[in-house]
């Protein structure tokens, strides 16, 4: 599914922040991706959503090499990719029930076709009561919440989180890893990006640690 | 799944205890909002353009319409003069000339000018009270041409000045050219001042678009990150664009018919004074035929199109930026 080979990318004339990165990520698999603050764990994130290019090396997502791609192929297959980033990304102006439901939107799917299915997910993740509420108003839990249900609602073929229980208590962040784990379940490739060791052992799973711009891989 | 952390629901099949969802379609707020376009400004900016582009153009058509009336109206006439000879009789001479003029085919009203309207033509140079017999003034003769004949000139002159060698012809020809001239130039400088306004139009509409998307990136991002392509993105904010061109067209261009339409009655309370009548005579009625109006109307439309399409093209630009 996902195929880095030698891959390195720095910013500018700045140094090389990841180094020689070669990984696979297979279909139906579950990682979390971790290492210190700085390490480069965001920035491998956008390397696999394709919001940066690596300076040198090889990377294969869904069997096309991404340096070949157009703009209108990336945004394609972004639509096989949900994405959970740290700001969580809400649009201010919709309600929390239309942000979840934008990928849907974006696809060009009538809202009757989805509505029910939103609304379901919206419950799931306690944001039931919430649904007619806009981001601003809303807790960094309760946000971080809309932002996964939104990166998931498509049942994207590889999700990528970054920190995505960094907002919310305990409780809520097993029952987060226990939506993972259950989307892992019905296909979806995983990659969790976090510090949160706490997280980490509730689950067994392969880990991807980065340490100095270099990967080691733990299965 | 879990939702409790008891009860195990798959996210694939969430359908053994699926909550009853309210069955009405919720109205979905726009994806750019309409807020978030400073379109008061832009729709002012297009507005005055469309106003001064139809204004100029308008301009134009009523002083190429009264030069065209001047010159069907002076190209249909000959005027022939008569001059005095020492040793002819101007009398004779000018009746030999009328009749040589009523004698060719093409020509439907000949009218000489008697002694006493040459004194009258004369008047307001040599003042009244004027003996006209002392003076060696030519006796003017004027011809009129049926429209859309084509007259053998030389051979017509010829003719005259064989009745009368002291006879000259004059088809004005000069004046029509320089008239012709003139509103060429009218013309010419209007079609200058319009492409003025459009490229300035172009402008402001691209520096519109692009605060339009700075204000709206964490819209396109966010859009982006949902799979959402260049195009996608680019109709939601060409829509909002569309509608302020077509909103500041009909504004300006709607102001700039009312001033025609109110121009006519204006023309009509100063007409009588020297700077109406030198109006007139400049602009004729000073009113716009239905064709103008239609003309300013598919302007207004042209200038929210160009909006639309700056705008588009400034949107794409700036879409590979944010990428």
């Amino acid at each position: 599914m996902v195929r880095f080979e030698n891959v390195g990318l720095r910013y500018g004339l700045g140094p090389e922040i990841l180094r020689d990165l070669s990984f696979a990520i297979p279909p139906h698999s579950f990682q979390f991706l971790t290492g210190p603050s700085g390490a480069g764990k965001t920035s491998l994130l956008r390397l696999l959503f394709l919001s940066l290019r690596p300076t040198r090396g090889l990377v294969n997502l869904f069997g096309r090499d991404v340096s070949l791609l157009s703009k209108d192929q990336v945004a394609d297959l972004r639509k096989r990719i949900g994405i959970v980033l740290q700001d969580f990304r809400l649009l201010d102006h919709m309600t929390t029930y239309e942000n979840v439901a934008l990928p849907f939107r974006v696809m060009g799917r009538e809202e009757s076709s989805y509505r029910r299915e939103v609304i379901d997910l919206l419950k799931w993740v306690g944001l039931g009561e919430r649904m007619d509420a806009l981001p601003p108003i809303l807790s960094g839990g309760e946000k971080q919440r809309a932002a996964i249900a939104r990166a998931v609602i498509s049942r994207p073929h590889l999700l990528l989180a970054d920190e995505p229980t960094g907002s919310v208590d305990p409780t809520l962040g097993r029952r987060l890893l226990r939506l993972f784990i259950e989307l892992n379940k019905s296909g979806t490739a995983v990659i969790i990006a976090t510090h949160d060791i706490t997280l980490m052992d509730q689950y067994e799973a392969r880990r991807l640690v980065l340490h100095q711009g270099r990967l080691h891989i733990y299965e | 799944m879990s939702r409790s952390g008891e009860d195990e629901v798959s996210l694939v099949d969430l359908g053994r205890e699926r909550p009853q969802v309210p069955a009405q379609a919720r109205n979905m707020s726009p994806i750019v909002p309409r807020a978030s376009i400073s379109g008061r400004a832009l729709v002012a900016v297009v507005a005055i353009m469309t106003f001064l582009a139809s204004i100029t153009t308008g301009t134009v058509l009523l002083v190429s319409a009264s030069a065209a009336e001047w010159q069907s109206e002076v190209a249909s006439e000959i005027t022939i003069q008569v001059r005095p000879s020492a040793g002819r009789d101007i009398d004779r001479d000018a009746q030999a000339a009328a009749e040589a003029m009523r004698a060719q085919p093409g020509i439907v009203q000949v009218r000489p000018f008697s002694k006493e309207e040459s004194a009258k033509l004369l008047e307001p140079w040599l003042g009244s009270g004027l003996s006209i017999e002392e003076l060696p003034v030519p006796r003017v003769i004027v011809a009129r041409v049926q429209p859309g004949t084509t007259l053998d000139l030389a051979a017509f002159r010829a003719r005259v000045t064989q009745a009368a060698p002291t006879a000259s012809v004059d088809d004005h020809r000069a004046w029509i050219e320089r008239m012709r001239s003139m509103s060429g130039a009218t013309v010419f400088a209007g079609i200058g001042i319009l492409i003025l306004v459009i490229i300035a139009t172009i402008i402001s509409v691209s520096f519109a678009t692009r605060g339009a998307m700075a204000a709206n990136r964490p819209i396109v991002e966010v859009l982006h990150f949902v799979g959402a392509g260049d195009s996608y993105i680019a109709n939601r904010f060409l829509r909002h664009f569309l509608m302020l061109g077509l909103e500041g067209g009909l504004i300006g261009g709607g102001a700039a018919m009312l001033a025609f339409g109110f121009s006519e009655s204006i023309a009509g309370w100063f007409s009588g004074t020297p700077v109406g009548d030198q109006f007139a005579a400049l602009l004729g009625t000073f009113s716009l035929r239905p064709s103008g109006y239609l003309a300013l109307a598919a302007q207004a439309l042209l200038i929210a199109a160009i909006t639309a399409w700056a705008s588009r093209r400034t949107l794409f630009a700036t879409l590979d930026d944010i990428d």
